[in-house]
């Protein structure tokens, strides 16, 4: 691994073993996500990316050490976790179908929403959309409720979890270009298998293989060694979309 | 056409009654993924105490009527929310040991209302309006059909009302579709697993009461009785739609009301082949999500 990235930490995680049933997903797990940047975690398909993010959120049971801030979260139930101010935006969006847009942000809201204004200046089309069905939405724009539904709360951080998947390649640019945005009031912990919306975003990244943290460190000098972004992640590191890692 | 109308009155009367305990069985499984087989024990113990208090209030009046009704839902939620706080709370994603809790549960609770009001069924009085009937059409309708109907009318519109316009409904909406991610936008889902055990034990206990009227008694059998039908409804409907729920409701018990009178008393056999010709081509129900 590289060197620790210096200052206080937003999310700290050391140590961190997840299994789904009695398959183990993730093994070890290291990563520091600092304030104000994106550090994106990347790696192959199956190397235990989602795993992590989920494993975070006490969304599958896991063992290790997980801090926000400063104090630990890991023994907290999942609401809780949240509720100290973590946002996340799943793989595949997971929003609710058969609410409507506006329902689907209610729901989201906690203490005031006070990011309603950032919302309403990223997504002004999902605005105009409030009382249309989730589930009758486009992938692109069901992803952008995703992100507002996290970006509505005052997070300390936001997990983001393949945001760009499945989305026609102006939808890729107009999602990083929100999240880009979005990073200048919250650190983002994001998992992107495109290479070039990383390259775009992240400060920071984070190599996973086989369940393990075999990477850590800045990104641009990440993405400068093209011998190990091909050894670590099968791809070349300018992002050919049809490699293995943005599949 | 009055033998039409009078099984179709009565039907609907009944379906009314398996709406009531079907409703709550359906959120139920739909929240939470828990076949509640206690389900009917909440129902029996909201007619014996709404049976109790019409007693000690007159069991003549409207107003012991509505007692009873009254004390029958705070019963039936009371008893289903602990239910859920006690037992099945632990027990979330663990289906083998929540049918075993709810079963022996329902068990205990049929020896123990045994114990306290006898083996034999109390029959029961009511307002005398109840025990009259009304002429539709020809047809001379029993009133206590009425009262059912509007009962679970206004039941029904009740809970759509609190699903589609309090917070705790929009969780619950949410819940059914996709209980992890509500959990993973800070909400405590687990309150909402027990605001739905009380909703649905409330309305099973206003069944419960209404139930006594209909057959005539309360005994310690009349959840049970009921529950195997409500959960054939709920199936019928798929597991987690309360419009499912209502309409398998009418459809299960006015099928039953006519192949009792036309094919020779029928009608539970008739409702179990409906079940399977349901199953067969829409395995998830007619309101059913595909999974």
């Amino acid at each position: 691994m590289s060197a620790p990235i210096p200052g206080n930490p937003v999310l700290r995680v050391e140590g961190l073993a997840a299994s789904i049933g009695h398959q183990p997903v993730i093994e070890r797990i290291d990563l520091e996500v600092p304030a104000g940047r994106v550090t994106a975690i990347l790696g192959r398909n199956g190397a235990g990316k989602t795993s992590t993010i989920k494993a975070i959120l006490g969304l599958i049971p896991r063992s290790g050490v997980v801090e926000l801030a400063g104090e630990r979260i890991d023994g907290l139930l999942t609401h809780r976790i949240v509720r100290r101010g973590v946002g996340y935006v799943p793989e595949d969006r997971e929003v609710f179908a058969s609410l409507t847009v506006a329902e689907n942000l209610r729901l989201a809201e906690r203490d005031g929403a006070p990011g309603r204004e950032l919302v309403v200046e990223l997504f002004p089309d999902i605005v105009q959309r409030a009382g249309q069905r989730a589930g009758t939405l486009s992938g692109g724009q069901q992803q952008m409720v995703s992100l507002a539904r996290a970006l509505l709360n005052d997070n300390r951080i936001l997990l983001v979890d393949e945001p760009t998947k499945g989305l026609a390649p102006k939808l890729v640019t107009e999602v990083a270009a929100a999240l880009e945005r979005a990073a200048q009031v919250v650190p983002i912990l994001l998992v992107e298998q495109n290479l070039q919306v990383a390259r775009r975003l992240a400060a920071q990244v984070v190599v996973i293989e086989s369940g393990r943290t075999v990477h850590a460190g800045p990104a641009d000098e990440f993405f400068a060694d093209e011998e190990r972004v091909e050894r670590l992640l099968g791809v070349h590191s300018e992002g050919d979309p049809t490699s293995e890692a943005n599949r | 056409m009055s033998t039409v109308i009078l099984l179709l009155i009565t039907g609907l009367g009944l379906g009314a009654l398996y709406f009531l305990v079907a409703s709550g069985l359906s959120l139920i499984y739909g929240l939470m993924g828990v076949l509640n087989f206690a389900h009917g024990s909440f129902l029996t113990l909201a007619a014996f105490l709404g049976w109790e208090t019409a007693r000690a209030l007159g069991a003549d009046s409207w107003v012991s009527l509505f007692a009873a009704l009254g004390v029958g839902a705070v019963t039936g939620a009371l008893f289903a929310a602990g239910t859920e706080f006690l037992l099945i709370r632990r027990l979330y994603e663990r289906h083998i040991e929540q049918v075993l809790v709810t079963v022996g549960l329902a068990l205990a609770t049929v020896a123990l209302f045994d114990g306290i009001w006898g083996t034999d069924p109390q029959f029961i009085r009511g307002p005398q309006w109840l025990a009259e009937t009304t002429e539709i059409l020809g047809a001379r309708i029993p009133n206590n059909r009425f009262l059912l109907i509007a009962v679970a009318v206004l039941v029904l519109v009740g809970i759509v009302l609190f699903l589609r316009f309090t917070r705790f409904g929009l969780v619950i909406r949410a819940g059914v579709e996709n209980r992890s991610m509500v959990t993973a936008l800070g909400i405590d889902v687990r309150r909402a697993f027990t605001v739905v055990f009380a909703i649905g034990g409330a309305a099973a206990g206003i069944g419960g009461v209404l139930a006594s009227h209909y057959f005539g008694y309360v005994s310690p059998q009349l959840g049970g009785s009921l529950l195997i039908f409500a959960f054939i409804v709920t199936v019928i409907g798929g597991l987690g739609s309360l419009p499912g729920a209502a309409l398998a409701s009418v459809v299960v018990a006015v099928l039953q009301q006519f192949a009792n009178f036309y094919l020779a008393g029928t009608g539970d056999l008739m409702v179990v082949l409906l079940l399977a010709v349901v199953l067969l081509l829409r395995p998830s129900g007619l309101f059913g999500r595909r999974t």
